[in-house]
């Protein structure tokens, strides 16, 4: 059996935890409509998935890739792990073209957060009111009080492993996780904050310091953009899925969505999906699209029909724009002392000054940083693309790989409505159009990255390193079903409710108004269980089409 | 710096925790002899070859690292990188025409094929084609700095970097699973990782 053919049926889903293992799973009739079928297993959709059954909706979710079990399938090995990326064509333009691939989404159960770096931060408080606190972009339609219990809520679902203190930003409790032990090239950002007085700390990593349940400790292997082999990694294949299918939800694997069906009153009616070559319906009373910034507008854009010619959801216009993502441009530098950053997860200190500090600023937004820990191959494509070396000067260069340590912003963009997620003419295996990705940077984000680079190139010059060199690159993409107050610029309400269609959802990194300076999962994760809540909320008052 | 780990060698721990089984089954395939060409034609190969040569060359290896052979794989298997600029044509097709733009090239400058001509008469061409200076003719549409960049370079560094015998030169820990590591911080290393050259 490849891990192209589906595993979870027949009343079964693989375990996580067992090697070729297997656990009971609900089977629901596709004939019979559920009360969600969710689009996408990945931060946002597994998490509601999982909130949703344990409100006792019936649920089934599917996602286009495998479900893994990481014990037998996940190597330590960077060019058989690319298994993980969603690597389905697509296109990328503008005037600073995103690199898409492994850079920025995967495929399978869990979703990006199998090969995600664990990060997980909180947005500062007054980001959620950015218009009206801050000056800039827009507001979100929540509040920071409205998401803080389902922050705290997603911290400890993830058993998030941080500081007593977390330096930045409002009092609050310790981590439920002890923080990890700082590896060298941490240290080395922890030295050169230092020397700058500025505040750092080690990164609040959804991976256990200790063991939990079935998960044992973090063995700081290092791999972990490749996959946790050992599960000490709290993905959402690792955290949600498994109380998704406790809880009586059914996950379909090898199953991509091709269409979301409208009925006659205009409301969605269940999905059409191709598993194992043959195309398929499942019949919902609501359906909730989680399938990634990209793959999120797309779907809704390709489902297009007559009532709904310029696609689903999108009476506004605003289906697939306002596009953004996090700049990540890095900072390296050659050290005396032996860093060996192929060891522990590759983020282990964080310092967001730039976030919290309004001041010395020529630009709006934040950003926060990090030290890095890449391995050879992704570093040797750094160093080749970035400054254009091969020949001998190329092996020179990486010889110095373990005396090597750097640091790289999330950087925060200006939502704009120009960068954007389109069709293409051209269509992929499935027949459907494929994405083409627009994207641009704006005076602000050059300002803003430009101030970023300075500031680590003198903090990491402080730590002792030599011999600085820059490289360019992004991150997440997030925005393209912006949420919000207003249906005239927004695609959907504070509940992840569509405007236009009232049993259409959505739950991903695409809801957010603005990027923030932080890594988004813990934020996609705690939306995720506030939409999880007031869905129940909703439903108990008579305002869905299904009750629990 | 930039001293070396001589005598180091990342598949000595084939058989420690380092390993896994599915990791020794990849990397077993990774390091067997490389599979039949699939994807190019053999003027094409020949070409891959001569141009990797010049981009990686491993004077200092009796046995070479066969980075055409896994460039074929890495073409045939079609996995790709998951996007493409919409200034470039899909991978494959860009591979066919920036090869036959760089033979044409060096025909071009030297009347020669560059799998024939002289390693820096070889080094000259890549260099332009890098900087986009060439004959834009049999480029098309495609960009030449780009496709040297994003598809030429990039994928023929990340592949030699893909192989143990690199991870071993540059000191890499190689596989980690289960055992993982314990020492974390500056100069600090576990017993099962490289040990650097003295100065
Ligand atoms: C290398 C890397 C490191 C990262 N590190 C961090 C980090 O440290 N901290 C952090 O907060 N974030 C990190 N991220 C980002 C984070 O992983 C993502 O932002 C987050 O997972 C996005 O959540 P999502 O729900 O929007 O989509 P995803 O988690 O990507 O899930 C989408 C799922 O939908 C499925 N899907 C899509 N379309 C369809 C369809 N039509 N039919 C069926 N299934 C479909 C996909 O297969 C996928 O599994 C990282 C990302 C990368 C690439
Ligand atoms: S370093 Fe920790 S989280 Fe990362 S892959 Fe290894 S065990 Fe998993």
């Amino acid at each position: 059996m490849t891990p192209e053919t589906p595993r979870a049926g027949d009343g079964r889903a693989p375990d996580v935890f067992t090697p070729g293992g297997f656990v009971p799973m609900t089977g629901f009739p596709e004939r019979e409509p559920v009360d969600f079928a969710i689009v996408g297993a990945g931060a946002g959709g597994a998490t509601l998935a999982a909130k949703l059954a344990e409100a006792g909706f019936s649920v089934v979710v599917f996602d286009a890739g495998p479900f893994w079990r990481p014990l037998d399938e996940f190597a330590s090995d960077e060019l058989e792990q690319q298994k993980l990326y969603w690597t389905d064509p697509r296109i990328t333009g503008g005037d600073d073209p995103i690199a898409l691939g492994g850079n920025n989404s995967g495929r399978g159960v869990g979703g990006s957060t199998i090969h995600f770096s664990m990060i997980s931060l909180r947005f500062r408080p007054e980001w959620f009111k950015a218009r009206s606190r801050l000056g800039y972009a827009v507001d979100w339609p929540i509040s920071y009080e409205e998401i803080r219990p389902y922050y705290a809520e997603a911290e400890q679902a993830l058993k998030v492993a941080g500081p007593v203190r977390y330096p930045w930003g409002p009092l609050r409790g310790p981590y439920p996780y002890r923080p990890h032990e700082v590896n060298a090239p941490g240290l080395v950002l922890g030295r050169g904050a230092e020397k700058l007085g500025v505040k750092w700390c080690a990164t609040p990593l959804a991976t256990v310091s200790a063991p939990r349940g079935k998960s044992p400790p973090c063995v700081y292997r290092g791999f972990c953009n490749f996959g946790c082999s050992t599960n000490a990694k709290q993905s959402a294949l690792v955290v949600w899925i498994p109380r998704a299918l406790k809880a009586g939800a059914e996950v379909r694997d090898m199953a991509m969505v091709t269409r979301i069906e409208i009925d006659r009153d205009g409301l969605a009616s269940g999905v059409h999906y191709v598993r194992e070559g043959e195309s398929r319906f499942q019949r919902a009373r609501n359906v909730v699209v989680a399938g990634y910034a990209i793959e999120t507008p797309r779907l809704l854009l390709n489902s297009a029909c007559p009532q709904f010619p310029d696609g689903l959801a999108n009476a506004s216009g605003l289906v697939g724009t306002h596009l953004m993502t996090h700049a990540s441009p890095g900072v390296w530098a050659t050290f005396e002392e032996e860093i060996r950053w192929y060891k522990g997860p590759p983020n282990m200190a964080v310092c967001e000054h730039w976030n919290y500090a309004d001041e010395g600023k020529d630009f709006a937004g934040g950003y926060a940083f990090m030290s890095q820990g890449p391995l050879p191959m992704a570093w040797a494509q750094t160093v080749a693309t970035s400054r254009g070396l091969w020949g001998p000067a190329l092996r020179q260069q990486m010889l110095r790989y373990n005396h090597t340590a750097g640091f790289a912003p999330v950087a925060e963009t200006e939502p704009r409505p120009q960068n954007r997620v389109e069709l293409a003419e051209e269509t992929d295996a499935y027949g459907l159009k494929i994405p083409k990705v627009v994207f641009g940077y704006s005076g602000n984000d050059r300002a803003l990255q430009r101030h970023s680079l300075r500031f680590m190139s003198e903090m990491l010059e402080a730590a002792g390193g030599r011999d600085l060199w820059t490289s360019t690159d992004t991150s997440h993409l997030l925005g393209t079903c912006r949420m919000g107050d207003d249906p005239r610029t927004s695609v959907v309400n504070a509940d992840g409710r569509t405007w236009d269609i009232a049993n259409l959802w959505i739950c991903d990194g695409s809801l957010f108004p603005t990027s923030g300076g932080v890594n988004p999962s813990l934020t996609i994760q705690a939306l995720a269980c506030r939409i999880g809540e007031r869905i129940k909320t909703l439903a108990r008052r008579g305002e869905l089409a299904c009750a629990p | 710096m930039a001293r070396g780990y001589p005598g180091y060698d990342v598949l000595a721990k084939w058989r420690t925790p380092s390993f896994d089984e599915k990791t020794r089954e990849v990397v077993r395939r990774r390091i067997a002899q490389p599979p039949p060409r699939r994807f190019f034609t053999g003027p094409e190969q020949q070409l891959v070859e001569a141009i990797v040569a010049r981009l990686i060359p491993q004077p200092d290896r009796a046995e070479p690292i066969p980075l055409a052979a896994m460039l074929d794989a890495f073409m045939a298997d079609g996995r790709g990188q998951g996007y493409r600029n919409e200034a470039m044509p899909p991978l494959e097709q860009a591979w066919r025409l920036g090869l036959a733009a760089i033979e044409a090239e060096a025909r071009t400058r030297f009347g020669r094929s560059f799998a024939e001509a002289a390693p820096e008469d070889q080094d000259a061409v890549l260099r332009a084609v890098q900087s986009g200076e060439v004959d834009r003719a049999a480029w098309r549409s495609m960009d030449p700095a780009s496709f040297f960049r994003e598809a030429l370079l990039k994928i023929t560094a990340g592949l030699y970097y893909a192989h143990p015998a690199a991870w071993s030169e540059i000191g890499f820990g190689g596989p980690a699973s289960p055992r993982g590591y314990v020492r974390l911080g500056l100069d600090e290393s576990d017993p099962w990782e490289a040990r650097e050259a003295a100065p």
